[in-house]
């Protein structure tokens, strides 16, 4: 790795967004560069704040649940049941069996939300414009789901602290189902758009190398985790919301470059189907609302609840006063985490690839900042 | 050997280009042609606010409990009730729905326990002023009324 330009010269700084359309929102890169190579990275994140920690103060618990979906709004589903979770832990309650089904059914459809939107998005930075084309047909499905379910396709709200608010609509079984059906060999589709591309394993191959030391020392978590070879998934490591009833394997990878995350995700998605399959004959009747107060009062203490979102570990730390209203709510996000990689990643690469690794990052801005 | 053949005759690329042709059938077309052709929209979807009234007298649903007011974690509806002498009840007074910063989470819809307060499906919004964005209850009973706009 160099420390010092090429013959001396002076470093050039460039300012890579935040309105650069790779950057996947508002994240400027303070980029060092020595002619294409790249010495060292700054990240300035912040502009998409909106301190989403210090309303959730102000706020009752009920009244937090909708703001949690405009995190990471690409997978608002599991923010909901992350939120939910932790709180129904201060409340020592649990959801109904039913609905806890179905909460697995739309996290699950969720995450395959939010893995089409990053390859659609992480192939278009790399110059593959048709697949993105692809995804959001795919991925229109899914939110059509959810927009029959809960009446919201992105920021969707879909649950509330003790279970659901919506019995699941008519024909939501065959809905879920008929996706199914339909989105295997839309991922064979995809896959052979990208997998065997010169192009594709060329720009991605031994790019942005993380192993997994790394990532243990950076916290990162998620797929790119999964990438270096560690077998880590809270779905399998801690399991909540019957997650322990499901059949699926952890998919993993030895390298730990961007291709390998590429295969990792589109595996997920894969694995992803599977469990859907199984949690739609799972879903008997049943109650989706647990004995919860309206008006809630946890009492005095602390939660910590920790789910596998899409991007990775999602964490929500909740302590209660005995109040009305949260002492504080603390999340762990996983873009926030993943993205204090990305120099290691791309030191020394060239600036193409940080297009790749923001990509292969699976960043969503909303949830960096907050 | 067979690595290099599949090189040279450009393998990948033509598997890539063989899902492209075959989405080339017309009718496999999802692009919704959207003011031409109406989205579907679910039936639960949470849009424009609407206050129901009673079909066949007229009357607001609404018995004025506040309820969605203190549900909203916006606190963007403001409403006053008042009493009413003859019958000894409850009624609405005024009701105004700050729309520029819903952010159609369906609490108040849920709160409300005459199912006065809905979030119907109507999802065009879009006004010229911030004001527009303001619904009274008039508004809210009949829907938006058209605007006119001088050149
Ligand atoms: S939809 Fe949500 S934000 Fe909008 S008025 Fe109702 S409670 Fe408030
Ligand atoms: S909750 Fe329903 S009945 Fe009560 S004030 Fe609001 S709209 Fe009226």
């Amino acid at each position: 790795m160099p420390d010092a330009t090429f013959l001396d010269s002076t470093e050039l700084v460039l300012n890579m967004g935040p309105q650069h359309p790779s950057t996947h929102g508002v994240l400027r890169v303070i980029l060092k560069l020595d002619g294409e190579r790249v010495l060292g990275t700054d990240c300035v994140i912040g502009y998409l704040h909106r301190g989403v920690e210090k309303i959730a103060e102000n706020r009752t618990y009920a009244q937090f649940n909708p703001y949690v979906d405009r995190m990471d709004y690409v997978a608002a589903v599991s923010n909901g049941l992350g939120y939910c979770l932790a709180v129904e832990k201060l409340l020592n309650t649990e959801a109904p069996a039913r609905a806890q089904v179905v909460r697995v059914i739309l996290t699950e459809l969720n995450r395959i939300a939010s893995h089409l939107l990053w390859l659609g998005t992480h192939a278009l930075d790399i110059g593959a414009i048709t697949p993105v084309f692809y995804c959001f047909r795919e991925r229109e499905e899914a939110l059509h789901i959810f927009e029959q379910y809960c009446g919201a396709r992105l920021t969707t709200h879909a649950f509330r602290i003790g279970g659901l608010q919506y019995e699941t609509y008519d024909g939501f079984e065959r809905d879920v189902q008929a996706f199914c059906d339909m989105f295997l060999a839309k991922v064979d589709e995809y896959e052979e758009l990208l997998t065997n591309n010169r192009i594709w394993v060329g720009r991605l191959q031994n790019v942005g190398v993380l192993s997994a030391d790394e990532c243990k020392e950076y916290g990162v978590t998620g797929p790119v985790l999964r990438a270096a070879g560690v077998k880590w998934d809270l779905r399998k490591a801690q399991p909540y919301s019957g997650y322990e009833k499901y059949q699926f394997d952890i998919p993993t990878r030895q390298n730990g470059d961007t291709y390998d995350r590429y295969i990792v995700r589109m595996q997920e998605m894969r694995q992803s189907v599977r469990i859907l399959r199984q949690a739609v004959g799972n879903l008997h009747e049943g109650p989706i609302m647990a004995k919860v107060p309206k008006v809630m009062k946890p009492p005095v203490g602390e939660a910590y609840v920790s789910i596998e979102a899409p991007k990775g570990e999602l964490g929500y730390y909740i302590v209660s006063d005995g109040s009305v209203q949260p002492y504080r709510v603390r999340v762990r996000p996983p873009s926030f985490v993943n993205l204090q990689a990305l120099d290691r990643m791309v030191r020394g690469a060239l600036i193409a690839d940080v297009v790749a690794v923001i990509g292969t990052l699976d960043i969503v801005l909303g949830e960096v900042d907050r | 050997m067979g690595k290099l053949l599949k090189k040279i005759f450009l393998v990948d690329l033509f598997q890539g280009l063989r899902v492209t042709f075959r989405s080339q059938n017309p009718r496999s077309i999802v692009t919704e042609q959207y003011p031409a052709e109406r989205p579907r929209i679910a039936e639960r979807y949470r849009g424009a606010p609407r206050m129901n009234t009673n079909p066949e007298t007229g009357e607001s649903l609404c018995i004025g409990c506040n309820l969605c007011a203190l549900a909203c974690p916006e606190s963007l509806i403001v409403m006053t009730s008042e009493r009413n002498e003859k019958t000894k009840r409850k009624e609405l007074a005024t009701y105004t729905f700050d729309l520029s910063r819903c952010m159609f989470c369906g609490l108040c819809e849920d709160a409300c326990p005459t199912d006065a307060l809905e979030l119907t499906q109507d999802f065009e919004l879009a006004t010229y002023t911030r004001e527009g964005q303001i619904w009274d209850r008039k508004m809210l009973e009949e829907g938006p009324r058209p605007t006119r706009y001088k050149w």
